[in-house]
This record gives structure tokens, sequence and C-alpha cells, in this order.
């Protein structure tokens, strides 16, 4: 039987995982739990609630700078940057619909599992924004690493390897972001009918010209019909688009050279503010892959001009998806037999990633009992894997935060 | 400075060390001679000089396995060094160790411009790869000062920033991929041309790690297309007070430029003396603010930077109409160093990083240092980010070193104070290793080296860098084991 504990502060979680640590039981972290179903389940003899560890410590806009408890939620946090025309430029997903529930997610959540919208091919991913952290270990003890400026080189980096670490490290109690100015203008230029190969040459293209492209996205037909802004939801064709943002006149420069490049490919069309705005959320929410029962949905990080290839071999036996990130990321939705053997897709979607260095592939949303059975995450090579290891044994040695959520030892 | 002790027993292997090595690396590739390790008894940090036992510049991964497993097995501590330009002690020598040079590690593998992405070995230098992609119009954006001789390994190492970080980031966030040979030998290959990683971001914790976990032996950056132009404003206020007031009112109105430095009086006079770039003497700081992107968009910043400055009480403002007067403008900002080497017979380059809004009062503070300390100081300041590089003028031949030393450690002091950090972009190394405390409590460290423990169990690779203290792994890795007793009855259950 799993025992709730809400500490009030900090110094509580610390008293708690210094306990844990020494008498060997087992803890699930949780913040907003927004993204309980992200990761393999879990079973522990305690689950700590950290929501108590909320509050925006220290905001600073023309410094660029945003202090919070780590259970924050995000909601609160990206209202205060809106009134100062700021926001957190890797875009932060929502991904309430996935996971069927309508819970706000908290800064810690978001930096935890390094996630990241459409402009990460131009801003970077939560990672790149994450500042400073202060945490309590597996080894229930106080840490901090970073801090509020840019550039620093003191010390290991230990926001990154926070970010991304789903928990199984450490307990994030206070972090430290970077933001910046939202952009005055954005504006999005539509490329209709091609190819899956020939929108992501489209894309590199793009990705390549001097214009600050902060999106690319390329959605077949099927799912761009699904989009609830009209020029895409009617256009009868797969719809490919690019982003960009910044002040007014330089917004209308690019995209007028953006439509001029393009215009060699097809037929383009452009989107302005509210229009622009609605249809990268849905991009970086997955809505178009939502509501589907009897599915799985994964996400692939691979190298751009490999996208189109990945995708027509993870899909060969059924399924559908879109791209993101110039064609680097695949959201795909696969089948579900749901006769409690299936394996999600696994091997076909991993055996799809082509070559050395080959990227990544995440299983995002199915049931619990698949997430039990199969790698949610990547598994590494071995030498790499007992690295990843040994680096939790030294944060965690005997193996109680959120244990299993990302390999069955981690 | 205070270094580990050398080990008697590992100086006395010294001859079946190299000739065991020469089985790894033949020919020139081992430097045991005397006279020839000279070369390598310092980095950038001159002040500090150490003879290492001997020299190894492999040529292939395989070699770089064999020699850390080889190492590992004797006990030797190795200490991997790029182009040696650190300016924090990084790859100063162990009397008991060897240098691992990755001089011969000079070839870009790859050039991928539909994936936006170049592969290149460690050796390659940081202008190398921006030059290696030019006739294409592209470039690497991370661009340090040092830049025409520093490698990209040593980069990495260092986290290397450059006067673009604002707008484009530091070197952790502009790689996709890297190769590692850990002291086991290992290879461990992270990332690609992919983002992110599928499990612990290790690439972020080995970028600014300082050589002390693994050496890298190929590393793989994103490319940028180069913006369409770019024009920079020369600004001058009457205080230093003004300058900073405007660098925070740029950000504040949304405007990210693509570089913002600024100068104090001092600096500005001595590189003005040195390059005649047209600096106002009169002003008391100065500010360099570049704007790039599509013609349009920075003709209307520009304007817009200006009507700030004016607003912020400048004296003096010039636009850079040409290319030519652009490099004028930022020709005395990149000579400042050597500028300030030709008025002082030497100078001690400092790298704190502080919160921008923090510079009036850091800047008057140094100015009661300087008395206190009897040293003049020149500033140099990437605005943008807070990094700040004060530049401590003193006569070794006088007996100044000391002096300088203590100035620049309570320089160090006082931006820690003020909420910033003691290194921005030149590392730790053994400069700044023992003010490590000033930021970090005993638990703070120790949760760094066990770290590297995970790296490096027997603390083989560039060991009294980076940590003040230095403690076996078995010791780190203890753990309190409570028994019994309810827990925590004041804390609510739900």
């Amino acid at each position: 039987m799993t025992e709730n504990l809400k500490p009030t502060d900090a110094a509580q979680v610390g008293e708690v995982l210094a306990w844990t640590a020494g008498s060997g039981k087992s803890v699930e972290l949780i913040g907003g739990g927004s993204k309980a179903g992200l990761g393999r389940p879990m079973i522990t003899d305690y689950r700590l609630d950290l929501s108590a560890l909320e509050g925006v410590n220290l905001y600073e806009p023309e410094e660029l700078v945003l202090r919070a408890g780590a259970a924050t939620p995000l909601g609160e946090i990206q209202a205060m940057l809106a009134q100062q025309r700021q926001q957190m430029a890797f875009e932060p997903p929502d991904y309430a619909g996935l996971y069927q529930h309508d819970k706000d997610q908290t800064i810690g959540g978001v930096l935890a599992t390094n996630l990241a919208g459409p402009r990460r091919i131009k801003a970077g991913a939560a990672r790149d924004h994450f500042l400073g952290v202060a945490g309590i270990s597996g080894r229930g003890e106080a840490f901090k690493s970073g801090g509020r400026v840019v550039k620093n080189v003191t010390g290991y980096d230990l926001c990154k390897l926070m970010a991304g670490s789903f928990g199984t490290l450490a307990a994030l109690t206070e972090v430290t972001i970077k933001v910046l100015p939202a952009p005055e203008k954005i504006r999005t230029v539509l490329l209709f009918g091609q190819e899956d190969g020939t929108a992501i040459l489209a894309m590199s293209q793009a990705a390549g010209s001097p214009h600050e492209v902060s999106g690319l996205a390329h959605l077949p037909s099927a799912i761009a019909a699904r989009s609830s802004v009209s020029y895409v939801q009617t256009a009868g064709a797969s719809v490919t688009a690019v982003r960009v943002e910044g002040p007014g006149p330089s917004v209308e420069h690019r995209a007028a050279a953006l439509r001029e490049q393009w215009g060699s490919f097809g037929a383009v069309e452009e989107l302005h503010g509210h229009n622009s705005s609605t249809f990268w959320r849905e991009v970086a929410n997955v809505a178009h892959l939502l509501p589907q029962a009897d599915a799985v949905i994964w996400k692939l990080s691979v190298t751009p001009s490999l996208g189109a290839e990945t995708m027509a071999a993870a899909l060969s036996e059924g399924g559908e998806g879109y791209y993101d990130w110039a064609g680097g990321l695949l959201w795909l939705s696969v089948p579900l037999l749901n006769d409690g053997h299936s394996d999600g897709g696994v091997a076909l979607v991993r055996g799809a990633l082509i070559g050395p260095d080959a990227g990544h592939a995440t299983l995002m949303r199915g049931p619990d009992d698949l997430r039990e059975r199969i790698d949610v995450f990547q598994p590494g090579a071995p030498a790499l894997a007992a690295l990843s290891a040994r680096i939790k044994d030294s944060f965690d040695p005997r193996g109680l935060l959120n244990p299993g959520r990302m390999y069955v030892a981690v | 400075m205070l270094m580990p002790k050398p080990e008697a027993d590992i100086l006395a292997q010294r001859q079946g060390l190299i000739a065991d090595l020469r089985q790894i690396v033949s020919g020139e590739g081992v430097i045991a001679d005397e006279i020839a390790l000279r070369v390598y008894e310092s980095d950038g940090l001159s002040a500090y000089r150490q003879t290492p036992m001997a020299v190894v510049l492999p040529e292939t991964v395989a070699q770089i396995s064999d020699i850390m497993r080889l190492c590992d097995q004797r006990g030797v501590k190795i200490v991997p060094r790029g182009a040696g330009t650190s300016l924090s002690g990084g790859a100063l020598p162990l009397e008991d160790g060897i240098i691992l040079g990755l001089g011969k590690f000079n070839r870009i593998l790859e050039i991928d411009y539909e994936n936006r992405a170049v592969r290149v070995q460690p050796g390659v230098t940081n202008l190398g790869i921006s030059q290696a992609v030019d006739a294409e119009g592209f470039y690497y954006a991370p661009d340090p000062s040092s830049q025409i001789a520093c490698s990209i390994g040593g980069n990495v190492a260092e986290n290397a920033g450059g006067v673009h970080c604002l707008k484009y980031g530091v070197t952790t966030n502009n790689l996709l991929g890297l190769e590692m040979v850990l002291l086991s030998g290992e290879v461990i290959r992270l990332g690609g041309k992919h983002l992110d990683s599928g499990g612990y971001d290790l690439m972020g914790l080995l970028t600014g790690s300082e050589g002390l976990l693994g050496v890298i032996t190929e590393i793989t950056v994103r490319i940028l297309k180069k913006p369409e132009t770019a024009r920079a404003l020369l600004i001058g206020f009457p205080s230093s007070e003004a300058a900073g007031a405007c660098v925070g009112q740029v950000i504040g109105s949304g405007i990210i430029p693509g570089g913002m430095e600024m100068m104090d009086k001092a600096a500005i006079h001595a590189s003005e003396e040195f390059c005649h770039a047209g600096y106002p003497l009169e002003a008391e700081a100065l500010l360099i603010v570049e704007l790039d992107g599509p013609g349009r968009e920075v003709d209307h910043l520009i304007e817009k930077v200006g009507a700030i400055a004016e607003g912020c009480g400048s004296t003096s403002l010039r636009i850079s109409e040409t290319e030519a007067e652009r490099d004028a403008f930022w020709a005395g900002r990149k000579a400042a160093f050597p500028a300030i080497g030709r008025i002082s017979p030497d100078y001690m380059c400092m790298d704190g990083t502080i919160p921008r809004n923090r510079l009036p009062e850091v800047l008057a503070r140094m100015g009661e240092l300087s008395k206190k300390h009897g040293l003049a100081v020149a500033n140099v300041f990437h605005a943008g980010d807070g990094n700040l590089h004060p530049l401590i003028l003193f006569d070794a031949n006088a007996g100044e070193l000391e002096t300088a030393e203590e100035f620049g450690a309570d320089i160090l002091r006082l931006c820690v104070e003020v909420g910033g950090v003691l290194t921005g972009e030149h590392g730790i190394g053994v400069e700044k290793r023992d003010l490590m405390a000033e930021v970090f409590t005993e638990q703070d460290l120790a949760q760094q080296q066990r770290i590297k423990c995970a790296f490096d169990p027997n603390g083989r690779l560039n060991p009294g860098k980076v940590f003040p203290v230095l403690h076996r792994c078995a010791e780190l890795g203890q753990l309190v084991v409570h028994k019994g007793k309810i827990p925590f009855p004041e804390i609510p259950r739900f």
C-alpha cells in the first residue's frame, strides 16, 4: 500500500528523502501529476506530492530570468510572463489532451521531462533555458547547481542532467529559467500538396535560409483535415508550414521571402496572428492524432533528412503520423491490439531508425501493461546504459526515486 | 597553487610508461625529451607551469582507448589538451601524469548542409568550422575571442561563449553530437544529427566538464545561415549607470541584439591608443550594440536602440553605414586584451558573470578594490549576458603577481555576492579551484564528485582541477542508514 505524503517545504522533502534513503523505501515524485502517463508505471512505498513547492520567487523581466518553486503551475508563470510580453521560448507543449485530463503541469515537470514545442529548432528545448536548480538527491541530500545567469561554467552543469531525468535522480525543489521577449508578430507560410520527401526538402531549404524560422512542420492530408484552422482543414491536400516571428517589418519581409522560396514547389498561402497560433499549438500538443482509443502514440527524434524514410518504415503495417522540427520529430499513431500481447509497434518503430547515431523513439501514450512490458525510452548501447546506471547510482544509490520510470533499473 | 602530491611509485614508472606508450603510438607521437616537453608546460594561464612525464599525440580513437586503459592500469594521471588556450589552467600538466594532446585530430569529417550539421574532430579550431562552411553562407555561432586558435574540443570542455551568446547561445546550445572515450577505454557516442537525448542528457553534462569526465574525440555542431545584414551602434555614456540602464531597457523593450558589449574608460583609452577605432575618449562607458537580420529589421531596431540610448543620456552615437565601419567598431573591442598588454607589463584576465543590473555597483566596488590592492583594472563586459572580464594590470617582475591574484579573487567573490558566478566561459581549472567553496557547499561538491566517480572511479582524469578537495570515490559513496522510527509525524498525509 502506497502512503501519500505532502511536505510543506523543501526542508521537509529533504527529511523524507533522507529517511527513505536510509530505510530503503521507494518514492514516486509528483508535481502536478499531468505526465503520470509518460514513462513506465511504478509501484512505490511512498508517493511524495511536491505541490506545496510553488510560487514565483524572483522575476526580473529586464534580466530575462525567473525563479520559482518546482511545482509552480506553468499557467501561473505563463500569465506572469505574458503581462510583460515575455515567454518561455522553448514553447512547452500541453499534453492534457494526450493524457486525457485537465491537470495543469508544473514548471519542474516540464524541465524534468525536457519538453519543447515547434520552436525547438530555433530556441532549443527546456534544457537550454534551465539556468539553475536546487534539489534533493535520492541520498536525501540537498544540492544546487547553476545560477541565474546564462553564461556559467562553475562546476558541472547539473541542470542538463536533471532535464529529461524524469525524477529518477532527484526531487527538484526550486528552478531558475531564462525567459525571452515574446515576438511582436507571427506569420505562417503554408505549402500545399507535397509528398513527404519533397516536404522535407522544402523544410530543409527554409531551415537553411537566413530567415530565422521558428517552426517547420508537415501534415499529410488526412491529418491536415483535422486541423481547426480552416485553411488547413479544407486544403484537401498535405500541408507544409513554416513560421517566422519577430518585429513587424521583419516578419513581413521574411514571410514574403519564404513564400517565394516555397512557391517553386507548389501553391502557397499565409496564416496571420490567431490562425498561426492555433496551428502551431495543435502541432505542439499532438492534437491531430487525438482522440484515438485503439492506438498508441510514439515520438521519434531523427536526422531531419531521414524523416520521411523513417516514417514510411515505421508505418509499414498501418498507422499515421506527422512531422515537426523540419522533419526531425515524428509523431506516430500506431494501432494497438488490446490482447495483452501487442508490442505497440515497438519492434517496427525502433527498427525504422536508420544507421548509427540514429536517434530515439519514446512511447508517449499507451496502456500501463504495455509500458511495463516494453522499453518506453530508447535503450542505449551497453556502455552508455552502464554509464547512465552509474550516474543514477551517484544520486540515488539504492534506486529509490521513481524506480523503473525510465528503464527497468533506472 | 597546491596540486595533488606526485606519487613516487608513478614517477618511478616513467621509462616503462614511455615504452608502453610507444607501443601504442609510434615515432614522434610520444614526446619524452626534456626540452621538447617544455612546450607543453603551461596553457594560456602561463603563471603556472609543470613539465609532464610525457606527451602523447594519438591519431586514432583506438589509440586513445589504449592509452586510457594503459594509464588506468598503471595509475597514471591524464591531462587532455586541445589547443592549449585555456585561461584557467585546465590543461596544466601534472608532474606524475601525461598530456594527451589532440592536435592531430584536426579533420573536418562531414559537412551536411541539408541537416545543418558539421561533424569534426576535436582539434579543429572554432574559426576553422565557420571558414569551412563560409562559401555556402553558413557559420558556427559561438565565437570566443580566441576563435582563431582555440579548438572545438576545448570549447566543449569549457562550454565556451563569445560575443553573440545572448541571441545564439553558448557551446552547449549548439551541439548535436559527441563521441568520448572513458578511462576504461570504452567509446561512447551521444546524439548525432537529431535533437535531444533519449535517456540522460550526458552531452549536456560533458559540456563544460573541463576534461574531468572523458576525452572527447568527435563533435557534431549545428551551423546557421549567416544573417542578411548586421549593423552596429557605438554609443558613449557619461557613466556606467547610464550605459547599464540602456542595456536593461534595450532588452526590456523586447530586443535581443546579436551582440552587446560594454567597455569602461580605462579599456576605451587603451583600445583607442592601440587601434584608433575612433572611440569617444570623454565617455565613461562605451556600448557596442550589434543588430543582425533582414535589412528592414536591422534598420527598424537600430532606430529603436538609438532612441533608447538617447533617453538614457548618451553623449555620442555612431551607426555603422558599411561593413568596414562595423569592423572598425569591433576592432577596438576585439583588441582590448592586447591593448592592455601594451600598457602594462602583465595583465590577468578575470571571467565572472553577474546579473546585468548589478554592474554599476560591481564597477564601483571594483574601483575600491583597485585602490585597496594598489593595482589598476580595466573592464570589458559582455553586457548582454552579464559576463564580465576585468583585466588586472600588474608587473610580475615587481613581485605583484600575488597581489593581482588576491585582487582577482576579491573580484570573483564580489561577483558571487551579487548573485553571479565564478566563471562564465573560461572554466574553473586550477585558477578558481580554491574559490569553489564561495559558491558551493561541501554537499554540493560531493555530489559533483560522485558524478566524476561514475566516469573515472580511480580519479585519474585531470585531477587537481575544478575541485578544491579530492575525496576517494568509496568515501563519497557511503550512505547514512536510518533504522526504525516512525517517520515525519508532522508532514501532512492525504
